[in-house]
């Protein structure tokens, strides 16, 4: 389990968030959904360990730790693949890194490139593939990095609606199959509606959870659903009243 | 042959044309300016004679490039291994720049002898500069979000820099080593003017006092190709190593 216990951050005197708490059980994917600038970000390189929290504790299965670091692997909206590494050595990296079984290491990547849909890629640079693909490989590379937890920073937000629906089936996948716990976070709550568990509101600075939610429906989901469709108008409303306030 | 090589060509043949049109026309004595043909056919003619001199300067050039590349990288990356070493020293490599090495060379003469070491010491000091502190430059370019994926991945510092950080420099360290290798030949010459027993540099003070002006531009001919040549070998080796740029 993942516990963030009375997180605190400010920089000067812009109170980022002041007494932050957050738990995501084992195998859970848990997302946080908030209007940009509300500090997701920041609570994300706290827990990655780019900047370090000014007060609060995080810990991971029962043990304290000033961030998650050696215990996540981790995905942004930049694919942050390496362009002088095809796409296999790319998604290699975390074993050649980790002193990971190389030989091991390999069967596992081949096996995720056939499941992923990147077979017969393997050798093709990041520059001559789609940005679809670009993804599915960092996909693979943070499922190599073989840890419990996955840290999901916006993952799909670059790419085409398309694209990102199969995508989406993909993270699903973390979790039915590799049973990985999940924290992501997310400003698109559709996304966010058709991936969690729990879903997670937040409210601007200073950042607290003001609403929880938990689908009933079982996934994968489709967005024709009444409860998703009303949870949506709910949260769509809720962000839309919190930007007004600000504007006042 | 692309547009931008028939342009330079075209531009050289007119630089060229001019400059033989022209001393034709006003009758310049050849000690004077000699044509474009008559140097030509001077460094051609006398080739067998300036290419001892000629290799004596491409060795020295070599060397000095050499020797910059085995100072310079480890520098290079030692400093940015240490933000500390780097304060530390760039007042020192800046200061190294802002000193006159050509008001250097009659002492390195004095120093290091009339051979080849105090030309290859010149050329090494011009060379050591752009080539470390474009390499800095390019090791600290790194983008912050590949540096934070390497942590997560608990990444070692060499395995940072073998990944990473070294093949992201690469573009910046090929564009120091370019202006390092031709400027190298201006070091050497230098080194050469004032006390050397061959080399190009050699060649031209000994012909300019007999006033064998054709053979000074013949010398300044190869000194160009060498040049040349030095520039176009890096910009080879720069897309064999940078691939990915291409593709």
């Amino acid at each position: 389990m993942l516990e963030v216990c009375g997180a605190g951050k400010a920089y000067g005197s812009q109170a980022i968030f002041l007494d932050f708490s957050l738990k995501v059980e084992p195998g859970q994917f848990k997302v946080l959904v908030g209007p940009s600038g509300c500090g997701k970000s920041t609570l994300f390189d706290g827990l990655t360990g780019v900047t370090d929290l000014d007060r609060g504790d995080i810990s991971w299965k029962g043990k304290t730790l000033a961030n998650v670091q050696d215990h996540a692997a981790y995905m942004q909206q930049k694919d942050l693949l390496l362009p002088w590494f095809t796409l296999i050595e790319n998604s290699l990296l975390p074993a050649k890194t980790g002193k990971k079984n190389l030989n091991g290491a390999r069967k596992m990547a081949a096996d995720l490139f056939k499941r992923l849909g990147l077979k017969g890629f393997e050798h093709h640079y990041p520059g001559q593939v789609s940005g679809g693909m670009r993804q599915r490989c960092a996909l693979v590379r943070t499922l190599m990095f073989q840890r419990d937890l996955i840290l999901l920073d916006e993952p799909l937000s670059a790419l085409d609606a398309i694209t990102r629906q199969g995508l989406q089936n993909l993270l699903l996948m973390l979790q039915s199959e590799f049973k990985k716990t999940i924290l992501m976070i997310t400003h698109d709550i559709e996304e966010a509606l058709l991936l969690g568990d729990e879903i997670c509101l937040l409210g601007p600075r200073p950042m607290t959870v003001v609403e929880q939610f938990v689908p009933r429906q079982p996934k994968p989901r489709r967005f024709n659903h009444p409860e998703l469709i009303e949870i949506r108008t709910h949260v769509l409303e809720r962000l839309r009243g919190d930007i007004s306030h600000e504007a006042v | 042959m692309k547009r931008s090589n028939l342009l330079a060509i075209g531009l050289a043949l007119s630089l060229v044309g001019i400059w033989e049109l022209g001393v034709r026309l006003m009758d310049v004595p050849v000690f004077i300016l000699p044509r474009p043909s008559d140097i030509a056919a001077v460094a051609l003619v006398k080739a067998p004679l300036i290419w001892p001199h000629a290799l004596a300067t491409l060795g020295e050039i070599l060397l000095g490039i050499g020797l910059a590349l085995v100072t310079a990288v480890p520098l290079a990356v030692l400093m940015f291994a240490n933000p500390g070493l780097e304060r530390g020293l760039a007042p020192f490599l800046v200061a190294s720049q802002a000193v006159p090495v050509f008001a250097l060379a009659p002492l390195l003469v004095v120093w290091l002898g009339y051979g080849m070491s105090s030309k290859v010491f010149m050329a090494w000091v011009i060379i050591f500069f752009p080539i470390c502190i474009s390499l800095l430059s390019g090791l600290k370019s790194c983008d912050p979000e590949f540096r934070v994926l390497f942590r997560l991945m608990g990444a070692s510092f060499w395995q940072k820099l073998r990944l990473l950080y070294w093949p992201w420099a690469l573009p910046q360290f090929f564009a120091g080593l370019r202006v390092g290798v031709t400027v190298a030949t201006i070091g050497a010459v230098i080194g050469e003017w004032v006390g050397a027993q061959q080399g190009l540099g050699y060649l031209m003070i000994q012909s300019n006092a007999r006033l064998q002006t054709d053979l000074v531009f013949a010398a300044i001919l190869w000194l160009t190709a060498m040049g040349l040549g030095l520039w176009i070998i890096v910009g080879v080796l720069e897309k064999r190593t940078i691939k990915w740029k291409l593709k």
